[in-house]
């Protein structure tokens, strides 16, 4: 909070520019703070593995070794990167992400132990390690997140591309949302998301003002020109379209959000809100006549229990349900639970289930606030940063974060109609948790440029 | 911008929010009604994730539990399964439990409290145990002997302890295997349908389920009534009865199948099975010592669990005399299971004193360590000691030197009542063959066994069933195989002594 008031005073008390080596207010760095958390993280995550063998076989699993080291190497050499490249950096975010990962790791693993012929946890390993190598990338590479705004129109080009491709592939559940190269699945559309928020966040900040002040009145709403206003509304159509094309409702609930939020942030304009509202009630309508699909899922999401009463069984909804209930307050314990019930996308979609009923209400509550506090940081940093850009951005990411969570967290547990949506770093699916680190670097990055600006000048150019 | 964003912020909160107050609706305040949702598998998983405890008989267990390693972990297994039927009866994996497989659920599931090391804290932690076995008070070979006797016609056996209630046989045929149902798979349902819809109904447990008419094996507890309200004081005296006698307040002529029945003592009465008699001492008598005679003897009683309950056996309580005639010789509305009348014939042989019957000796834990026993109580005194001295003399009689000659042991003091039970529409349906009796060795002081027939053969000419000719030999073989298991373990230690001593 102090963030955004903290520059002047960090200026005012600089030194005379006569004695640069030494700066006045000493900038702790709190590297060590994170090593220690991400140790934390390891250990936590190593604890949860060997518990799922103990409670199984009643034996240590004989790759927690393997596991723990895999898992430690990786967040140290993350670490490594953060601390010479990024030396600033909020030292939550990264242990927050080691954790999850390393949480989404322990469940995808235990619930292998139900399905010996499909075992999704060494794959999720290799995406894991693929998204730490693109974490380190990030930070390396992108020294200052300004430059980003410079690709502006090549991240539109690149999400649409992105979006459009999988049209051209077949389906898969329904939904045309995968590449199937190799043995391998990508999900373009999850990577989209960044570009999209890296796009949204130039463009706002480039024609904030406009959007703001110029334009038509219409009662209390002020209306933007179109001129202003055409172009991020024809990519947003063009994006949400082909998203319900492809059936990929959670990515469009969430493309739809992030949008109304960035705009909001960047003008200020609640009509904007109602604007978006007015658009999505009409959007749900049309999509909900028009799906059979989506009506389908509201009617799950209405009634849960109905395929029960009509003889045909517990749907996926009501299995999810079933399995948070059996956990109650404390959980059954890892590898305890029967959350494999579900069936299909146990392991990704419904992975919090897994967690509910193994980890308990009390393990899903410290599950939700790992993702507040990542929101938070985000958001602070986005408070303590100077540049519209930079502070768009961050809002940006850290918005996406909060509403994949809340959408795929409601829809399984019954508060909204389900669409199916990755859980952040838990869910099993390569492309999302790749996407997940390269969020969590750009966060990293914002974080690190936010505080730097607290340094005397000179330091400050050093550190660029 | 700053404003907005933290209005932002403030946003994300609210969804933060939302998502725990929703985790604790559904996780607390919603989760009974979850978990107990008939959908949801997870209770029964739980419930076969473990072997199934053990119900025993004379030490060795006479189920057992199969890894399919399926979803549904364990499933139930029987060894003879279609002769102990009628004491484990089934547990299924679709469709529920029964009998002692039932009543004892809790035990064997694992899901008795005091199972657990802490019985209280286990109660609130409602977790799980080893199944613990169940030790029936069943003798194999009293149990075999009645299923090979009754060979797959219809009817049942049961045998007590008189002295303790112990249920030593109890059968009911024609039988079925508990472990064709046991399972989940297809032919499970269909051997369910099947048993279901078979006319000689193999699931129906008739040793205790069915009421029969009981026919002249009856007359016990009508003598016993008689002596104990002193309508008759010397057993060998006249009873001042015509032959055939006609039916009080109608002109219906009840016959006798015997002869010399005419004047007949009650001895004679018992020992040939006189109708006339009987019927006429039980109008004497009048309802309400007929009644309270009955009711000592378990009649009436809907509440007997040995621990599975027992039909209720039936003497009406408001009846004419002509009615009350026909009830005091077993037929009319009179009806009895097997094991009411084994009842009858135990409380005879233990001087009176009519012990509660019972199926479960103890139940343990999976070490062994007893969990709960069953001992003996008496269950209501059923008639006085001098009328039981009275009725055994009578009873003997009618195996030396009457209708049921046919359960004789040489050696071996017996006791017995035969009985030819009409129902049906006209008495035209085909009798059931009654027999009750007792068996006391040479050397011990008291009957070491009651046992009850009943067949319902309708395969068998009319004329060849008698209480005495179809039911007498199997109660026979059962108290032998009774009486040989006891002198046995008491045989076995004598051998030894021997073997020492030569």
């Amino acid at each position: 909070m102090t963030g955004s008031r903290g520059p002047t005073g960090a200026r005012a008390g600089a030194s005379p520019p006569t004695v640069p080596a030494v700066p006045a207010v000493r900038l702790p760095r709190r590297r060590g703070t994170e090593l220690v958390l991400i140790v934390l993280a390891v250990l936590l995550s190593v604890y949860g593995y060997c518990e799922v063998g103990l409670a199984r076989h009643g034996s240590v699993p004989p790759g927690a070794a393997g596991y723990g080291a895999g898992l430690g190497v990786l967040a140290l050499v993350a670490h490594c990167a953060v601390r010479f490249r990024a030396p600033y950096a909020d030292p939550l975010l990264l242990p927050i992400a080691v954790l999850l990962n390393g949480l989404g790791l322990v469940l995808i693993y235990r619930l292998d132990l139900e399905t010996p012929d499909d075992q999704a946890a060494p794959t999720q390993l290799v995406w894991s390690t693929f998204g730490v190598a693109l974490f380190i990338a990030v930070v390396v590479l992108v020294r200052d997140h300004r430059v980003l705004q410079r690709y502006a129109y090549l991240s539109a080009v690149a999400a649409l591309f992105l979006m459009i491709l999988p049209i051209f592939f077949p389906a898969v559940n329904g939904a045309r949302i995968w590449l199937r190269i190799g043995g391998f699945s990508i999900q373009p559309g999850e990577f989209a998301k960044v570009l999209l928020a890296i796009f949204f966040a130039s463009y706002l900040a480039a024609n904030r003002n406009a959007l703001s002040y110029t334009g038509r009145k219409i009662w209390r709403f002020q209306l933007p020109t179109m001129r202003v206003f055409a172009p991020i509304l024809v990519f947003w159509l063009i994006s949400v379209g082909v998203l319900v094309l492809e059936r990929d409702l959670g990515t469009s609930l969430l493309f739809f959000g992030l949008f109304i939020v960035m705009l909001y942030v960047a003008t200020g304009r609640v009509s904007w809100i109602a604007i978006g509202l007015v658009l999505a009630a009409g959007g749900a309508v049309v999509v909900g006549a028009l799906e059979p699909h989506v009506n389908s899922r509201v009617q799950d999401w209405l009634h849960p229990f109905a395929s029960i009463d009509a003889g045909q069984g517990p749907g996926q909804v009501a299995q999810s349900l079933f399995a948070f209930a059996a956990g109650g307050i404390l959980g059954a314990g890892l590898g305890a639970g029967h959350s494999i019930l579900i069936g299909f996308a146990a392991k990704s979609d419904f992975i919090l289930a897994t967690a509910g009923e193994e980890l308990g209400l009390v393990g899903l509550t410290a599950i939700f606030l790992l993702y507040a506090l990542l929101v938070e940081r985000g958001y602070r940093a986005g408070l303590a940063l100077r540049d519209p850009f930079g502070r768009l951005l961050a809002i940006g990411l850290a918005s996406i974060v909060a509403l994949q969570v809340f959408v795929i967290a409601g829809g399984v547990m019954g508060l909204i109609p389900l669409t199916g949506m990755a859980m952040p770093f838990l869910a099993q699916g390569g492309s999302s948790v790749v996407t997940n680190w390269i969020i969590v670097a750009l966060l990293v990055r914002i974080g690190d440029s936010a505080r730097a600006q607290l340094l005397p000048d000179d330091a400050l150019e050093a550190h660029r | 911008m700053t404003r907005y964003i933290r209005r932002a912020a403030a946003f994300c909160l609210v969804l933060l929010v939302a998502l725990l107050v929703n985790s604790a609706r559904v996780q607390v305040f919603e989760a009974d009604s979850l978990d107990d949702n008939p959908a949801n598998r997870r209770g029964t998983i739980e419930r076969y994730d473990q072997p199934r405890g053990d119900i025993l008989v004379g030490g060795r267990p006479v189920t057992g539990s199969r890894d399919t390693g399926e979803q549904l972990r364990y499933e139930r297994t029987y060894k003879n399964g279609p002769l102990y039927a009628p004491v484990t009866g089934y547990a299924s994996q679709v469709y529920g439990t029964s009998l002692l497989e039932h009543a004892e659920d809790g035990i064997l599931s694992g899901t008795d409290p005091m199972l657990a090391p802490l019985p209280l804290w286990n109660d609130l932690t409602r977790s799980q145990q080893p199944g613990g076995d169940v030790a029936t008070t069943i003798d194999a070979a009293a149990q075999r002997a009645a299923y090979r006797g009754l060979a797959g016609r219809r009817g049942a056996v049961a045998a007590l302890n008189p002295a303790t209630g112990e249920i030593l046989a109890l059968v009911s045929s024609p039988s079925y295997d508990p472990g064709a149902i046991a399972g989940t798979d297809s032919a499970t349902t269909s051997a369910w349908t099947d048993l279901n819809g078979a006319a000689s109904q193999p699931m129906l447990n008739r040793a205790i389920r069915q009421t029969y008419p009981p026919g002249s094996t009856f007359k016990i507890v009508t003598a016993a009534a008689a002596l104990d309200s002193g309508t008759v004081t010397d057993v060998d005296g006249p009873t001042h009865t015509p032959s055939p006698w006609v039916l009080p307040d109608t002109s219906t002529r009840l016959e006798n199948e015997a002869t010399g029945c005419e004047d007949a003592s009650l001895a004679d009465a018992i020992r040939v099975s006189c109708n006339t008699v009987m019927a006429k001492l039980g109008v004497e008598v009048g309802l309400n010592g007929m009644v309270s005679a009955a009711r000592k003897f378990g009649f009436d009683d809907a509440g007997i669990r040995i621990p599975s309950s027992v039909s209720r056996s039936n003497f009406d309580t408001d009846m004419d005399r002509s009615q009350l005639a026909l009830s005091s010789i077993g037929q009319f509305n009179t009806t009895a299971t097997p094991l009411q009348m084994a009842m009858v014939s135990a409380a005879v042989a233990n001087g009176g004193i009519l012990m509660s019957p019972h199926l479960v000796e103890r139940t343990t834990d999976e070490h062994g360590a007893t969990v709960a026993q069953t001992g003996s109580k008496e269950y209501k005194q059923a008639m006085n000691p001098a009328t039981a001295v009275e009725l055994q003399r009578m009873m003997q009689g009618a195996v030396e030197d009457g209708t049921g000659t046919n359960a004789q042991i040489p050696g071996v003091t017996v006791g017995g009542k035969t009985g030819t039970a009409q129902h049906g529409v006209g008495n035209k349906g085909i009798p059931y063959a009654w027999f009750i009796s007792w068996a006391r060795s040479p050397d011990a002081g008291a009957p070491g066994v009651a046992v009850a027939v009943v067949v319902e053969d309708a395969s068998a000419d009319r004329a060849d069933i008698s209480g005495g000719g179809s039911a007498a030999p199997i109660a026979r073989d059962v108290m032998e195989a009774v009486l040989n298991s006891a002198g046995n373990s008491a045989g076995n230690s004598a051998d030894n002594s021997a073997g020492n001593s030569g």
